[in-house]
């Protein structure tokens, strides 16, 4: 039966062996929405809340959806005395550490899945065992490292250390060990060089795993704390997630402040998911795992 | 296991060892019409950005890591100490202390943060294509959203004055509870503020594993007259198995470093209560200043991880691989 995928009133997947009954489905649905409401309930209130006047926010019960809407506390975050410069930080360590990981880790994935040298697996498992090791109990001999290079609240001491990626490296020579070994090797033959088969030959067969790389790469920098607390000293050196916290700490009842500064961090990332959705729902899994 | 025969979509370990051997058997090649699979000088050369960051920025700081576990560093001098900063992160009740609250935030968050994810993407699994990529961004939304952010948020959820949660609970007669600000509720409240937004990735990737299932599994099992727990049970766990492993293990190693959220929210209070291991590690190093201490722990820390991996992959292991 091939017209099988016909339209189902409890939005069932009718081709599958053990379909819920039509009362199963409610009950799925049900579960469902409260378990989804339950989680962004949350992201609603610091919605709302960014969009309420101050003095009604310091009132109980609070008011689910907000009676009288302002952009104050908006304006009151773009006059945060750094709030630009966060911004700018962000921007920049966002950008740069994704714009390098994903070119060195290319690079540095293709050399170990394909063009092998003495050591090279020592090294891959260097890289791996790393992965194994908290980043938190590197911090304070890496920050150590970095005040013996003079690099403390400058943008080389802030984005170094997080260039170096070796997931990102595993993550390339997964997805470049799959491609046929004939197709470079035939350009071998052909006489081109290692960086131009790279080039033109490997880059062009992985792209989706570079656009998911730096995709994920960009977010989870946008999203990064812990460094850039420890590394950042003046307040112009901040990043926004650091500039949220000083918020905060500054002006502890000002929840509407908070909310709209929360807002605005959260936005970017926001838009990211919703404009390469397909990248984070596909569940990639890194050929880690043999399902 | 040889290269023929290997299941269609397994291809990631196939391909190396044979590019490797043929790596190793060829000599220097000349510049035009070099052998295949000849690697040489340029894999090096691919390899040394990344590798010099390694060096710099991961292997340095960790021997270091080590050394430093084993003095007491001064603004003057260092000085050996041997075994005594060990000594003291042991003697530490507050370490201990810290230890407990991390052990028990973690299991119980893994244990209800992955028996969410699994829930939702065993509901999700026979319903429509439509529906599921809708269920799955609105899980996934928290996920992309810093972890500070979401802190911030919960802040002012359990705001005991002005707070939406007790303004809920207020509508089941519950007085207002100091959520954050009570040593019996506040780990509790970190542990639920987890669970609830968590479980975004490990859903896709559940869901995923699901999906993988072959159908005729199924229909084996419904013929055998199997019902719904039994399949589930010896059709669908044992298929996700390497998915749920690779899930629990990754989440608890990150679940034991929880740091961002006892930061901002509540410091570690009040009186311990949330005082966490790498929170303790950040006090000590970046608030007290002794690193040789904070590094101990650290190196604590790093070997208890190792043993909680290797003990799930003892317990749940099976062919899992990198």
């Amino acid at each position: 039966m091939a017209a099988r995928a016909r339209f189902d009133p409890f939005l069932r997947d009718l081709s599958h062996p053990v379909k819920p009954t039509p009362l199963g489905a409610v009950v799925i649905l049900v579960t469902l929405i409260v378990l989804a409401l339950a989680a962004l309930v949350p992201l609603y209130w610091m919605f709302a809340t960014s969009l309420t006047p101050s003095a009604m926010t310091v009132r109980f019960p609070p008011e689910l959806v907000p009676s009288d809407l302002t952009l104050d506390n908006y304006r009151a975050v773009l006059r945060q005395p750094n709030f630009w410069s966060w911004v700018r930080n962000s921007l920049i360590q966002a950008l740069s550490v994704t714009a390098v990981v994903v070119a060195t880790a290319s690079m540095a994935g293709y050399a170990l899945a394909k063009l092998p040298f003495p050591g090279s697996r020592t090294l891959f498992w260097l890289f791996i065992l790393s992965m194994m090791l908290p980043f938190e109990a590197i911090l304070v001999p890496l920050f150590l490292v970095v005040t013996r290079l003079g690099l403390v609240d400058t943008y080389l001491g802030l984005l170094l250390p997080l260039m170096a990626a070796p997931f990102s490296i595993f993550l390339m020579k997964q997805f470049i060990q799959t491609l046929p070994g004939e197709l470079i090797d035939a350009a071998r033959v052909d006489g081109a060089s290692e960086p131009r088969i790279f080039w033109e030959v490997v880059l062009p067969l992985v792209r989706p795993g570079l656009a998911f790389l730096g995709i994920v790469t960009f977010v989870a920098q946008w999203n990064s704390f812990v460094w850039p607390l420890v590394v950042t000293r003046s307040s112009g050196m901040r990043t926004l997630q650091v500039g949220l916290v000083l918020i905060r700490e500054q002006e502890p009842l000002f929840f509407g402040l908070q909310m709209a500064a929360a807002m605005l961090a959260a936005v970017p990332v926001i838009v990211v998911f919703f404009a390469f959705q397909r990248y984070f729902l596909r569940g990639v899994t890194v050929g880690a795992l043999k399902g | 296991m040889s290269t023929v025969g290997a299941p269609a979509g397994v291809t990631g370990g196939e391909a190396r060892p044979r590019a490797e051997a043929r790596g190793r058997a060829e000599g220097r090649g000349g510049r035009r019409g070099r052998a295949p699979g000849q690697g040489g000088l340029w894999g090096v050369v691919f390899v040394a950005p990344q590798t010099l960051l390694f060096v710099a920025f991961f292997l340095v700081p960790v021997v270091i890591a080590f050394a430093l576990a084993f003095m007491e560093v001064r603004p003057t001098r260092m000085t050996w100490v041997g075994l005594a900063n060990f000594r003291r992160v042991l003697d530490d009740p507050l370490f201990g202390r810290a230890l407990v609250n991390t052990s028990v935030f973690t299991a119980v968050v893994v244990v209800f943060w992955l028996g969410k994810a699994l829930l939702i993407a065993y509901l999700l699994d026979p319903m429509s294509s439509a529906l599921q990529t809708f269920f799955k961004s609105a899980f996934y939304l928290p996920a992309v959203t810093s972890s500070v952010i979401i802190s911030l948020i919960w802040l002012w959820i359990f705001n005991p004055t002005f707070g939406l949660l007790n303004a809920f609970v207020g509508l089941f007669g519950v007085e207002p509870v100091a959520w954050l600000g009570n040593t019996r509720t506040a780990l509790p409240a970190l542990m639920a503020m987890q669970v609830v937004m968590g479980g975004g990735s490990s859903i896709v990737l559940l869901s995923a594993a699901l999906a993988r299932i072959p159908r005729d599994l199924y229909e084996v099992a419904l013929i055998d007259g199997a019902r719904r727990p039994t399949i589930f049970a010896k059709v669908v766990l044992p298929l996700i198995r390497p998915t749920l492993l690779y899930l629990v293990v990754t989440g608890t190693i990150n679940t034991f470093q929880v740091f961002e959220s006892v930061y901002v929210m509540t410091q570690g209070g009040p009186q311990f209560a949330t005082t966490t291991v790498v929170y303790r590690i950040y006090q000590e190093a970046f608030q007290r200043f002794n690193l040789g201490l904070a590094s101990a722990q650290a190196i604590v820390l790093f070997l208890i991880t190792l043993v909680l991996a290797a003990v799930q992959f003892r317990l749940l292991g099976q062919n899992v691989e990198y």
